[in-house]
């Protein structure tokens, strides 16, 4: 925590750290040969299945099937495109609020009411008007993801040191000027932020929305699966999926580190305790 | 600062009257197909029908009892694990990654496990829930319990605290501000799933009603529905972030 305390054991800074990741490996792989032990031996195989079937069932069913695949990439592709459209019209939206006063304070309140609402409770309405292609599933991933960038963008805009302003102003800077070289540097790490949480949120969105219509996609699989007491398979494609889902937030995480002005200076290799408290913000 | 304030309040006035006001112009010329949005009144007429039919309180009942459950095992099993996590500087960072990893993860991907393992009754809503709403209060508790200052430990322990009194008396006071937000945070996304699981899946609850309202074409009673969802769901978040600002506010005079 503080460096002051650290600092004389820095010479076991390095096992360490590398004890911490160890031990975090072994517990996944004990998790994994529990449920294989569990999953050979003592489940009912309707319910469940050792892991080795399942990477059996991943190979087979599951990425040999090109009806499987063809979902598959739908979904990346709906959740680019309900991603893409959440950042446009999320950060458009959110430095027009956000620029001015008056906006601001009149309009981020209805956001954020806006924000609260649950938005399953829409989805069977979303696929009425949009019906069951990918159209509902990437409006529904768009209009989770939108709310998060909106609301960061505001905050980082407004969290912006007044003495800078005042600073800048002084010295004779546009507005434009001021928008681009404080406005805009110091909204970046808010802004991602919101990034992060909206692939979260759109990821939650499209998927929710493919398992609701199971007449086709991924949400006719994963039922088919389910409902046919298929357990490996059906985990075979979880995973899948899971795997795409840490994709795309590894992406973020990427784009991120390589964007903000403050982190790009400090690579992360200088401190090999830190393991990133970023990373516990939701 | 007044007169901002009135203007502020008008612009958020004209804004809720323009959408309805769009919503009833929208519907009266017969510019929408009342498919998909009905007219304000039939709606109304919608939400007396469930009411005096009788059809209304019993999916609510279901529904408040499936979060009531799923979050209570979530906020127990939550505070729990992370006080057993950061028990050990050691056990959070080796486990705190794993389980902020697991929460990247859309656990919604899960929800067809769920089914299977514990049927479509509220069985497998209430383990979605409590998965679900699991994670921010762990994540939230291992925050706040494994950043306590050393050296309050030490003090609780050199007069003699037992485990339990520490626990008491010197983590939970400390921690309990960062608990709370993951215990809020928990609960809406609890409340959400909940909702989100009946549904996707299910035989009962105002999730499934709303889905069987859209399958059955009655838009009208799928528009009372989700009125009544997001009202409550507005007003308890209003509701808690009043009494956030109270506290607040409380802590700040005191």
């Amino acid at each position: 925590m503080s460096a002051a305390a650290d600092a004389p054991k820095s010479g076991f800074a390095m096992p360490r750290a590398r004890a911490v990741k160890l031990t975090r490996w072994a517990i996944i792989a004990g998790a994994a040969l529990f449920l294989e032990i569990y999953g050979r031996f003592f489940a009912d195989p309707a319910f469940m299945q050792p892991v080795s079937a399942v990477l059996k069932a991943l190979i087979h069913p599951i990425l040999s099937d090109p009806r499987i695949l063809q979902a598959l990439g739908l979904t990346i592709f709906e959740i680019g495109a309900a991603y893409g459209l959440s950042i446009v019209f999320g950060s458009l939206i959110g430095v027009a609020i956000g620029s001015a006063n008056l906006p601001r304070k009149s309009l981020y309140p209805v956001i954020l009411l806006l924000y609260a609402i649950p938005q399953v409770s829409l989805m069977p309405l979303v696929v009425l008007i949009f019906g069951l292609g990918p159209a509902a599933k990437i409006f529904f991933g768009f209009s989770h993801g939108i709310f998060p960038i909106i609301v960061n963008t505001v905050s980082g805009m407004r969290n912006s040191n007044e003495l800078f302003l005042r600073a800048a102003g002084s010295m004779g800077a546009s507005r434009a000027q001021i928008i681009r070289h404080v406005l805009f540097p110091n909204m970046v790490p808010s802004f991602f932020v919101g990034l992060r949480l909206a692939m979260t949120l759109t990821l939650l969105g499209v998927i929710l929305a493919e398992l609701y219509v199971s007449t086709g996609g991924i949400g006719y699989f994963t039922r088919l699966y389910a409902e046919s007491y298929n357990p490996a398979p059906l985990f075979a494609l979880t995973g899948v999926l899971a795997a795409i889902a840490l994709a795309f937030n590894g992406l973020v995480r990427i784009a991120e580190r390589r964007l903000t002005p403050g982190l790009r200076a400090a690579p992360a290799v200088k401190t090999p305790k830190g393991n990133n408290p970023e990373g516990t913000a939701l | 600062m007044k007169s901002e304030n009135a203007a502020q309040r008008i612009i958020q006035f004209a804004f809720i009257a323009l959408a309805g006001g769009a919503w009833y112009w929208a519907t009266a010329a017969g510019k929408i197909s009342p498919l998909f949005l009905p007219r304000p009144e039939s709606v109304w007429n919608a939400f007396n029908r469930l009411l005096t039919l009788g059809q209304f309180w019993p999916p609510v009942r279901i529904t408040l009892l499936t979060i009531a459950q799923a979050y209570a095992i979530a906020a127990l099993c939550g505070i729990l694990a992370g006080y057993l996590v950061t028990r050990s500087k050691f056990a959070t960072e080796a486990v705190e990654p794993i389980i902020a990893g697991l929460f990247t993860i859309p656990i919604t991907l899960f929800f067809p496990m769920f089914i299977l393992f514990f049927g479509i009754g509220t069985g497998s809503k209430i383990a979605y829930g409590a998965v679900y709403g699991f994670f921010p209060i762990a994540l939230s508790a291992i925050a706040g319990l494994g950043h306590v200052d050393e050296r309050y430990l030490r003090a609780a322990q050199t007069m003699g605290a037992s485990r339990l009194e520490t626990f008491r008396h010197v983590l939970l006071p400390y921690a309990f501000p960062v608990i709370l937000t993951g215990l809020r945070i928990g609960f809406f996304i609890c409340f959400a799933s909940v909702l989100g699981g009946e549904t996707l899946s299910s035989v009962s609850g105002v999730g499934r009603n709303i889905a069987l309202a859209a399958e059955l074409m009655e838009p009208a009673r799928m528009y009372a529905w989700i009125a009544f969802v997001i009202l409550t769901a507005v007003s308890l978040n209003m509701l808690v972030t009043a009494l956030e600002n109270h506290a607040a506010r409380r802590a700040g005079r005191s």
